[in-house]
């Protein structure tokens, strides 16, 4: 594919390399340290669910005691499963009811005992993993015997905080055109350090992350995806504090698209740094395995900045989400990397000004499968105005080639869309696509017109930015407030308590089966 | 407060269509009736027609009717209402303070307090939207304005998403804090309205009468529910941290002599 910009290759591949040398260090933290949540991934992956009377899951309670009396240096595997070798325990739910009333004695095996309880564990969390191989098997067998749409994918949120209610919404949306679901999470759960068990009917501006919720979301859209002979993929979040955790539960209920940004958690969630470049490369392993898209959340960054002003620090973002995405072993076909058509509709050709940041996104990540978000800082009340805002965006996706349109709502910042807004808006995105759907091959920006200058200038600023990334080191950019404008310190926010550093002979016989290479 | 502007008698008016006292209004919905056959496109639209009549819109006109899966039908309607807007009876919250530039914010509170006012924001309870405090707080602004921490006379400490009232009303104490800015998005259950009186409570049984300004701010809140929430503000949608900030200034830095 040639490039309609003349990017000078060269600057790209520096802009990738300094990507890389602002990653790495991040990179070896991750590799070096584990978190509360790793370790719970590693439980759920050898087959603990469920919660105790009071809704907190076993796989906290587990770890928790684990952690109590021999800490999670160590990693759990070795602790547990010579508590299960040793106390005789059938099962990980016998042994987890017991942890947390007090009555287990966990040691650190030794030895001939390290190497059982070593190999016990692997062979539980294999299980695991083979799950998430079966389900990656069924998509695609799916996707044979229904039809995989075209691109751009049609993305719709639903969002009523009951999954009940979500069901029926989800289908009707995916029969008015919608080629991926997502559902929004309850406001808050980001902050939750467990993730909640069952269906739910109660969430907050959302619908609750839970393992029964994917499963029965995802067999719903199974049905519809039959009854139109188009495979209907399903979204959800997995940023938070329980991001590995959720990473695995979504590998084993065949979620498809996954939003997991490398430092959205940090910027908008005040979440710490550490633990989230810790939980996000362990939750890209799983998502790697198990056939998931990511989206990340670079959209967000031009909700808080200025879209003009701020329009590098996406693609920088950008840049470090696929460097942190590949190293943990997903392809450029898993990696939707976000954006935004974000700009003041006031300033003088917005619209060529996000021509312009579209198609330098386009070209610097020919492989991923883009995911482009509406306007919604910009949207007034002016709800016909709105209309034609949004669909100058559906415009934008189609001409430069994006692949996932998140498809914008009239009636965005006034209440949860009502049905009718939904109707509209598919209505919108479909006009456009039908009258304008080629119009990217014919779009040929002047080499050295405004469309054309504007990117490279956006590329060049973002290579100063990493220039400086570079230098002053990216957990001190994060600090010093370099995206989102938000300041988010290393040793500030939520969820450092959870962060352990890993000793000599750490076991963590997930990640030996996901690193790359093993 | 005012709570009644008056702007002259004016007398009656009606909704302005293409000429005057035509009436004539445009309206949206959906039912819950199907649009599939003839006979159920004719209740459908009879369906609207009548909504229409109740709501006062006679003639009504179903200009577009759309089927929405099986069982919803989304409608247009025109029409004309009997209804009249008597603009003697009309009622508004006027403004109580002037909204004044950075430099005459900072300078009033110098002069008043001779030393930075402080602030101290957050978003309680479960909700975790930080843009709105952001947008008034950070120096980034909102709207064109820059937020609080441009102001060079104010001293903001910005909590963050998700804080336990617990919590910020330990900080207000701890930094002194002339002013509490709390901002709440999430509106589910009146979620908003059982926060805000959990706060003012809560700071009334710290503080006392001495309590800090409480300021709270959301897209769904009246503005004229301050009192019967227990807080001194209440901004709504659209608000820029330059009437945030000028209502600091006149509520905490009044002029001398001002009343």
């Amino acid at each position: 594919m040639t490039g309609k910009l003349n990017l000078d290759p060269a600057l790209v591949a520096r802009a990738r390399e300094l990507a890389r040398l602002a990653g790495q260090p991040v990179t070896d933290l991750a590799r070096t340290h584990t978190t509360v949540s790793v370790e719970r991934a590693v439980l759920r992956l050898a087959g603990l669910d469920g919660a105790d009377g009071d809704g907190m899951p076993w796989v906290n309670r587990l770890t928790d005691a684990v952690r109590e009396s021999v800490g999670l240096e160590h990693g759990v595997a070795l602790p547990v499963w010579d508590a299960m070798l040793t106390g005789g325990y059938p099962d990980l739910r016998t042994l987890a009811v017991d942890a947390a009333s007090g009555l287990v004695k966990f040691r650190l095996p030794m030895a001939a005992d390290a190497d059982a309880a070593r190999e016990s564990a692997a062979r539980s969390v294999r299980r695991g993993i083979r799950m998430i191989d079966q389900r990656r098997a069924e998509r695609d067998s799916m996707v044979a015997a229904t039809s995989d749409p075209p691109v751009p994918w049609i993305y719709l949120i639903v969002a009523t905080g009951d999954i009940y209610e979500d069901i029926p919404q989800a289908q009707a949306a995916a029969r008015e055109g919608a080629d991926v679901i997502a559902v929004i999470r309850s406001t808050g759960q980001s902050l939750l350090d467990y993730v909640p068990e069952g269906a739910t009917r109660e969430g907050y501006a959302g619908t609750y992350t839970t393992q029964e919720n994917f499963r029965l979301m995802r067999g719903a859209l199974d049905d519809v995806s039959r009854e139109l002979g188009r495979y209907v993929r399903l979204t959800n979040y997995a940023s938070g504090l329980c991001m590995p955790e959720i990473a695995a539960l979504a590998g084993l209920e065949r979620l498809d698209m996954m939003l997991n940004d490398c430092m959205y958690g940090i910027i908008f969630r005040d979440i710490n740094p550490v633990r989230t470049f810790i939980d996000q490369r362990f939750s890209r392993q799983v998502h790697a395995r198990a056939g998931i898209v990511i989206n990340t959340g670079e959209d967000n960054y031009l909700t808080t900045a200025d879209a003009v002003d701020a329009a590098h620090t996406v693609v920088v973002s950008q840049l470090l989400n696929e460097y942190f995405g590949r190293e943990a072993g997903l392809t450029d076909a898993q990696l939707g990397l976000g954006h935004a058509f974000e700009i003041n509709p006031e300033v003088p050709d917005s619209f060529l000004l996000e021509l312009a940041h579209a198609q330098l996104i386009r070209e610097l990540f020919p492989d991923a499968p883009l995911k482009y978000m509406p306007p919604t800082k910009h949207m007034t009340g002016n709800v016909f105005a709105g209309y034609l805002l949004d669909a100058f965006f559906n415009l934008a996706g189609v001409m430069t080639g994006q692949s996932i349109l998140l498809i914008g709502m009239m009636t965005e910042g006034i209440h949860t869309p009502f049905l009718s807004d939904r109707d509209l808006a598919l209505e919108n995105v479909r006009y456009v696509r039908r009258a304008a759907g080629r119009l990217g091959e014919s779009f040929r920006p002047e080499p050295d017109g405004f469309v054309a200058d504007r990117a490279r200038q956006v590329l060049g600023e973002a290579i100063g930015l990493l220039r400086t990334i570079g230098s002053q080191g990216l957990l001190n950019a994060i600090a010093e407030g370099t995206f989102g404008v938000t300041k988010r310190p290393a040793d500030g926010g939520r969820g450092l308590d959870g962060v352990v550093k890993q000793a000599d002979g750490y076991c963590n016989p997930a990640v030996e089966i996901l690193e790359p290479g093993s | 407060m005012s709570m009644t502007g008056t702007q002259g008698a004016q007398g009656f008016v009606r909704p302005y269509g293409d000429t005057t006292g035509d009436g004539r209004v445009q309206v949206s919905f959906t039912l819950p009736v199907p649009f599939g056959d003839e006979a159920e496109r004719a209740r459908a639209e009879g369906a609207a027609l009548q909504l229409a009549g109740k709501m006062g819109l006679d003639p009504a006109m179903v200009v577009h009717a759309k089927g929405m899966g099986p069982d919803f039908t989304f409608f247009i309607v025109y029409g004309r209402v009997s209804h009249l807007v008597d603009l003697d009876a009309v009622t508004v919250a006027e403004r109580e303070f002037p909204v004044l530039p950075a430099a005459e914010v900072n300078l009033r509170i110098r002069s008043a307090l001779g030393r930075k006012l402080v602030v101290v924001g957050a978003c309680i309870g479960t909700d975790a939207h930080t843009v709105g405090i952001d947008a008034i707080l950070n120096v980034k602004g909102h709207a064109g304005e820059k937020g609080l921490e441009y102001y060079r006379e104010i001293r903001v400490v910005n909590m963050g998403a998700q804080v336990a009232v617990d919590d910020l009303v330990a900080r207000a104490a701890a930094e002194n804090a002339d002013a509490v800015l709390v901002s709440q998005v999430v509106t589910q259950r009146d979620a908003h309205l059982s926060n805000t009186r959990e706060l003012s409570a809560a700071f009334r049984s710290a503080f006392g009468p001495q309590r800090p300004l409480l300021v709270v701010g959301g897209p769904r809140f009246d503005p004229g529910a301050a009192h019967d929430l227990g807080v001194d503000k209440i901004f709504g949608r659209g608000t820029t941290p330059g009437e945030v900030a000028s209502y600091l200034a006149h509520a905490l830095a009044a002029e001398k002599g001002a009343t």
